[in-house]
Order: C-alpha cells, then sequence, then structure tokens
C-alpha cells in the first residue's frame, strides 16, 4: 500500500474500516482499568457517541454452581467467598442462610448479632471501596486515599476476628465460629465515632465539586421501568425510585428489631445512585450502633450458644466432641459424608452491599446440592449497560461502570 | 472386568447411603393458608392451565404448561404486579425422564410476595424467550443456553455468555465430565502451538498441586537451590540460608526482638 506522506497508516486492530458509515468498533477492555475487573465492552462509536454496547463476560467464570454440585455444603462455604470479594461476608451469610432454611435450624441470638456486625461491616467495606474506585476513576485521587484508608480499619476490625482480610469465610452453617475477640467492639466504636466525619470529608471533596457533578448529574440515568425490567436491586434500583430494602421487607436475622431508614432516590443518574450510597453508609453507621448495644445485651443475658443445636445437620461444640464419644461420631459424619439436607427446593435472597442475592437450592436429600443457583445481583447490573451506554461518550462509559458498582467475582462466577 | 458407572450422570455421589435412609421432605402447605397467593392463584387459573401449586418456604410454586409461559409472565406482571424476575434457569433431570426443569423466580415488590413458575421441556424442545418482558431474561436465557444448551425461541442473540464461544459441551448437565480427559490435556497446546509441537511441549499437566522435585526449570527447591536448569541427582547439600552477614550491611540493622516496638494500639 503506498504511503500518503502526511498521514500516518495506523494499524488498529480493533477498529473495522470497511464500513459504509463512519461507525467505529471499540473493544473496551477485559483489561481496562476502570472496568472494574474483566469486563469487555464492545462499544459501536458514531464520533464519540455510542450507538449500540455489547458487555462480554465470562473472563472470570470459574464454574461456581457446577462446583457447588459436587462439594457437600460446608465444603462450599469458602467458595462463596469468592463471589463479591469486597464484602464476603455477605456471600457467606446468603448461602449459610439459605441452608438453613432449608434444614430449619435456628441460629442462636448471640451468632445472629455478631453475623449483622459482620454483614454492616462489609457493607462499609463494600460501599467505602465502591466510593474510592469510583472517586479513582472520576480523577478524583484523593478522595481514593481517604476511603481507603478507612477500609483499612475496617479490614483489620475483620482480620482481628476470622483472620483474612478479603475471603473472611467467617460464617458457618447454623451460626458463627467464633465469638468476636475482645478488642472488636472497642475498636468497631472508635471507627463509628469518627466515620460522620469521614463521611462529610468525602462529600466535602464530591459533593460541590464543578468536575464530579458534570460526570455524575444526568448520565447514565435508569429509569424506574427499565430498572425493574433489567432486575436491578440494592442501591441500582432505589436510586431509580424504588424504595425496596430486603432488610425492611423481608426481614431476615434480626433487622426487624433495628431502627434504620432506607434512603432513595427518583432522580435515576449516578448522582443519584452516589448520593444513595453515601447514605447508606450513614444508615449502616446507624445499625452497627444498635448491633453493639444487642451484643453486650446477649453478654448480660449470658447468652452464649454460638451454633445452633442440630445434631443430624451441625456438629457439636468443640468441648463436646473431644469428650463425647456420641459428639464424634456425629462430627465425623458431617464432615467425611456432609450433611444431608431434606428433599425440598429453596429460594433465599438477602441484601447484599450490590443487591439482591440469592440463592436456589434443590436439594435432593443427598449430601451434595442437586441444583444450585447463584443469584449475583452484578450480573444485570452489568447487563443493563446494553441499553443505557447508548447516547452516551465514551467519557460516561467509565463513570457509569463505577457507579453500577459491578464486581465480576459474582458476574461470572 | 471394570465396575460399571452411569454414564447419564457422572458428578459426585455419596460414597455411603444407609439403605434403610428415607430422606425427610421440606414439608409443602396448601396454597388456600396465603390469602395473597390463593387470590393470585384463582387468577391464575381462570386464564391458564395450572397443573400443580403448593407453597413451600413461604414462596408460591406454581406448575404450568411449556407453552404458556409468556402469556403467564405478561399477567402476573401486568395484573398481579409481580414486576421483576429475580432468576431463572433449569434443572437437569435427563437421567430420569429425559426433561428439564425450567424456574421462574418471581418478585411482587407491593405485595411482598415471590414465587415461582415452573414447567418441564423435553430434551432437545426450546423455551419461548420472555425477553421483551423483563429485559433481564436475555441474559439469563443465555446463560441457561450456556449451561444446559437450552435455545429460546424468539431471542434476540442466542450465544453462549459465560464460556467461549468455541466451547464444547454445557457444563451443568449431568453428563459434563468432572475431569478433562486425553483431548482436554493437548486442548489448548493444539490450539495455541500447534499440533505438531506437542513432542516439545507434552500434555498439558492437570494436577495443580503437582511438584516435580527434579525439576529446576519450574520449582525453587526451597533451600536446596541450584542454577536454573541443573539436572538434579537429589544429593545437593543445602543451601545455608542468612539473610544478613554478621557484620552489618550498611543502613540494614540486624532484627532484634528486644530492641523492637510493638504497637498494641490497632487505630495507631
Amino acid at each position: 500500500m503506498a504511503q500518503v506522506k502526511n498521514r500516518l497508516t495506523p494499524f488498529f486492530e480493533n477498529i473495522s474500516f470497511d464500513r459504509e458509515d463512519n461507525e467505529l468498533i471499540l473493544n473496551f477492555g477485559p483489561q481496562h482499568p476502570s472496568a472494574h475487573g474483566q469486563l469487555r465492552l464492545m462499544l459501536h462509536l458514531q464520533q464519540e457517541q455510542i450507538v449500540k454496547a455489547h458487555p462480554d463476560v465470562g473472563y472470570l467464570h470459574r464454574g461456581m454452581e457446577k462446583m457447588a454440585e459436587n462439594m457437600i455444603y460446608n465444603e462450599f462455604m469458602p467458595t462463596t467467598d469468592r463471589m463479591d470479594y469486597i464484602a464476603s461476608s455477605s456471600n457467606n451469610y446468603g448461602f449459610a442462610l439459605a441452608v438453613e432454611k432449608l434444614i430449619d435450624v435456628e441460629v442462636p441470638r448471640r451468632a445472629k448479632v455478631i453475623r449483622m456486625m459482620l454483614l454492616e461491616i462489609n457493607r462499609l467495606m463494600s460501599h467505602l471501596f465502591w466510593l474510592a474506585t469510583t472517586a479513582l476513576d472520576i480523577g478524583a485521587m484523593t478522595v481514593f486515599l481517604y476511603a481507603f484508608r478507612e477500609r483499612e480499619y475496617l479490614m483489620d476490625i475483620i482480620e482481628g476476628y476470622c483472620g483474612a482480610r478479603l475471603t473472611h469465610a467467617a460464617i458457618r452453617i447454623g451460626g458463627v465460629p467464633l465469638d468476636i475477640q475482645d478488642t472488636f467492639l472497642s475498636q468497631l466504636k472508635t471507627f463509628l465515632d469518627k466515620l460522620p466525619q469521614n463521611i462529610k470529608d468525602y462529600e466535602d471533596l464530591l459533593d460541590t465539586n464543578r468536575i464530579w457533578l458534570m460526570r455524575m448529574e444526568d448520565v447514565g440515568v435508569i429509569s424506574t421501568e427499565m430498572a425493574l425490567s433489567w432486575g436491578c436491586t440494592g442501591p441500582m434500583l432505589r436510586a431509580s425510585g424504588v424504595q425496596w430494602d430486603i432488610r425492611k421487607e423481608e426481614p431476615y436475622e434480626l433487622y426487624d428489631e433495628i431502627e434504620f431508614n432506607v434512603p432513595y432516590s427518583d432522580k435515576g443518574d449516578n448522582f443519584a445512585r452516589y448520593r444513595v450510597y453515601m447514605e447508606e453508609m450513614r444508615e449502616t453507621a446507624k445499625i452497627l450502633y444498635q448491633t453493639i448495644d444487642m451484643y453486650q445485651e446477649t453478654v448480660k443475658n449470658g447468652q452464649t450458644d454460638l451454633m445452633a443445636h442440630a445434631p443430624k445437620y451441625i456438629s457439636a461444640p468443640k468441648i463436646d466432641i473431644m469428650t463425647q464419644n456420641y459428639s464424634l461420631m456425629q462430627h465425623f459424619v458431617l464432615v467425611t459424608q456432609g450433611m444431608r439436607p431434606p428433599v425440598g427446593e429453596v429460594y433465599i435472597a438477602t441484601e447484599s452491599p450490590k443487591g439482591e442475592l440469592g440463592f436456589f437450592i434443590n436439594s435432593q436429600g443427598g449430601p451434595y446440592p442437586y441444583r444450585l443457583k447463584l443469584r449475583a445481583p452484578s450480573f444485570w447490573h452489568t447487563g443493563i449497560l446494553t441499553d443505557l451506554l447508548p447516547g452516551h461518550y465514551i467519557p460516561d462509559v467509565v463513570s457509569i461502570i463505577g457507579t453500577t458498582n459491578i464486581v465480576f467475582g459474582e458476574v461470572d462466577r | 472386568m471394570r465396575a460399571y458407572t452411569p454414564k447419564d450422570d457422572v458428578q459426585a455421589k455419596a460414597y455411603y447411603t444407609d439403605r434403610y435412609y428415607v430422606a425427610p421432605q421440606v414439608p409443602k402447605q396448601e396454597v388456600e393458608t396465603d390469602e395473597v397467593f390463593a387470590a393470585d392463584l384463582a387468577a391464575l387459573k381462570e386464564k391458564f392451565d395450572v397443573k400443580e401449586s403448593f407453597i413451600q418456604m413461604k414462596q408460591m410454586i406454581v406448575y404450568i404448561n411449556a407453552s404458556d409461559i409468556y402469556g403467564v409472565l405478561e399477567f402476573l406482571r401486568d395484573e398481579l404486579t409481580y414486576t421483576q424476575l429475580s432468576e431463572m434457569s433449569a434443572i437437569d433431570w435427563l437421567a430420569k425422564d429425559n426433561t428439564f426443569e425450567i424456574f421462574y423466580q418471581m418478585l411482587s415488590m407491593t405485595k411482598r410476595k415471590r414465587l415461582r413458575i415452573k414447567f418441564f421441556i423435553n430434551n432437545g424442545d426450546a423455551v419461548d424467550s420472555v425477553e421483551s418482558l423483563f429485559r433481564c431474561a436475555d441474559w439469563s436465557e443465555r446463560e441457561m443456553f450456556d449451561m444446559f444448551g437450552i435455545e429460546a425461541n424468539n431471542h434476540p442473540f442466542m450465544k453462549r455468555i459465560l464460556l467461549p464461544y468455541d466451547w464444547q459441551g454445557n457444563p451443568l448437565l449431568k453428563t459434563y465430565p468432572l475431569e478433562g480427559d486425553e483431548f482436554a490435556a493437548w486442548y489448548e497446546v493444539d490450539k495455541i502451538y500447534g499440533k505438531e509441537a506437542r513432542d516439545v511441549i507434552g500434555p498439558e499437566i492437570r494436577d495443580t498441586a503437582r511438584v516435580d522435585r527434579y525439576d529446576s526449570e519450574r520449582f525453587a527447591r526451597l533451600g536446596f537451590e541450584v542454577p536454573k536448569g541443573t539436572e538434579i541427582t537429589g544429593n545437593e547439600e543445602p543451601n545455608k540460608q542468612d539473610y544478613q552477614e554478621e557484620g552489618g550491611v550498611f543502613l540494614v540493622k540486624k532484627f532484634t526482638k528486644d530492641a523492637s516496638k510493638i504497637i498494641d494500639d490497632p487505630q495507631r
């Protein structure tokens, strides 16, 4: 091909030139830093404007549903960590709750309180992580540093509890394995006392920031119909005008004893989602204060049980296993063969930081689930990009992906 | 003679089941025990053929005809306020009676109720797409196609979603093998380097925990290090590992526990 002197002939492997119009296909990802993981977007562009978007997922697919079908129930628990790895206890909890409903056991009160603490700490961690990375994508480096600093404190608390910072596996079917450590409550309180000021700091940096507002306001507007039709849940749905929080509407654990509000907005744009996340952090702090009181009440009432008593399904406490022959035999059977829940089906939805996290289990009475379907909220929050992105410009892609808060561990499963 | 293993379900099996063990059932309730569900079911029964219905775990399960699914979901969405399709997928019953069970998990936010619509299809049959009712079914149906090979009629883009387009087989079928075979061990070698490189590269090693102690190319042999690529006899002297010379290095201090300061305030 002859070279034109004053023009470069670049080689773009991503761009197809053999079209009549000026449409250009741009591959965004799967290794794009602001794609929050392995998201590949095929964007059809007219100049800078997107006319068609095609999200391509599956780069992190590990076949978790298949793994679940070939593992005993307790064995699958650490695998759930790897779904939404930003808030892994919420996945542990969703799975534990589904199995508990199936085998019909009642979790002791102190374990419930500890679980709620873990869930809400995870929610805070997830929201702080969301704020940090989204702000970083938009260019607000300071917010990233501040939010990660706070998240670090929470990770230290969790690390003190279960030894892990990211993949906690801190919840068991039937309760929790450990009581909280001595420093847990004081550390949490110290953190919570500082949190309102921290949130205010982030807001001072962002709320009136011209760049932030330009990237957020009236960008990525999701209507209520669209959010419902695409199966959006969690903050995505609440920012689109539906005040629906599973903790409030179908309370699990002790959420019905707790005072908290469900923040929502009817704007549906990026900024609305940002506001919902910020307000949710405040509500979470409120819940955590109440769980601290609840925990101290269980101490006062001497409710020390951490695991449900159901010898058919759940191993006895360690002291019994070490001293009593029958408990040891039960434990041996439960570890080597696994529990055998009754024949039946269950679908349990919990409010994870990202949205409705559902576990559908079909049990045929064997030690392995016959079918386990993981309903991960991010899956549809990625799908909605198909309909959401057209009409927007390339820079908006980054801010929209940011506010959808997708985590590819749970999109691809 | 080798022991016979069934080919229609190759998944993990319990290695021991008491011969007198009878699995208990999760209790089912009559639909009439819940007024909201009873009213919904009555409305549904007027327009569609309902095969079976009951309440389990506070959720109503309704079995319908496969051909009615679009109409039923449209009716649920528009008339009975079940505005969200939370989830849909299939259950493989091919080994039992050559069918798939398809379920649609619905949510009504105004009634705070969840119900599950179900039906059976034969192996090889397609389902009617509900993508035009619920956009989320676009991806769910693709996932079902990916995992079970069940196609959806009138779907705009019936392609695999999580697995690559050239993938063979449908992983969530009970006939899908749990380990790779002879073919799988050569797949990536053939794909990346070509068949002629088989002799040079060798089959893919699928045991993730495998460590070859005579391999000095890929394994460090902690404490017995040798230069990369050295032939290993097994009689190597252990390398005594000192992280610092006794005399000390410029700017680097040797760690002594007594002289260190332990920070016990976790908030720092």
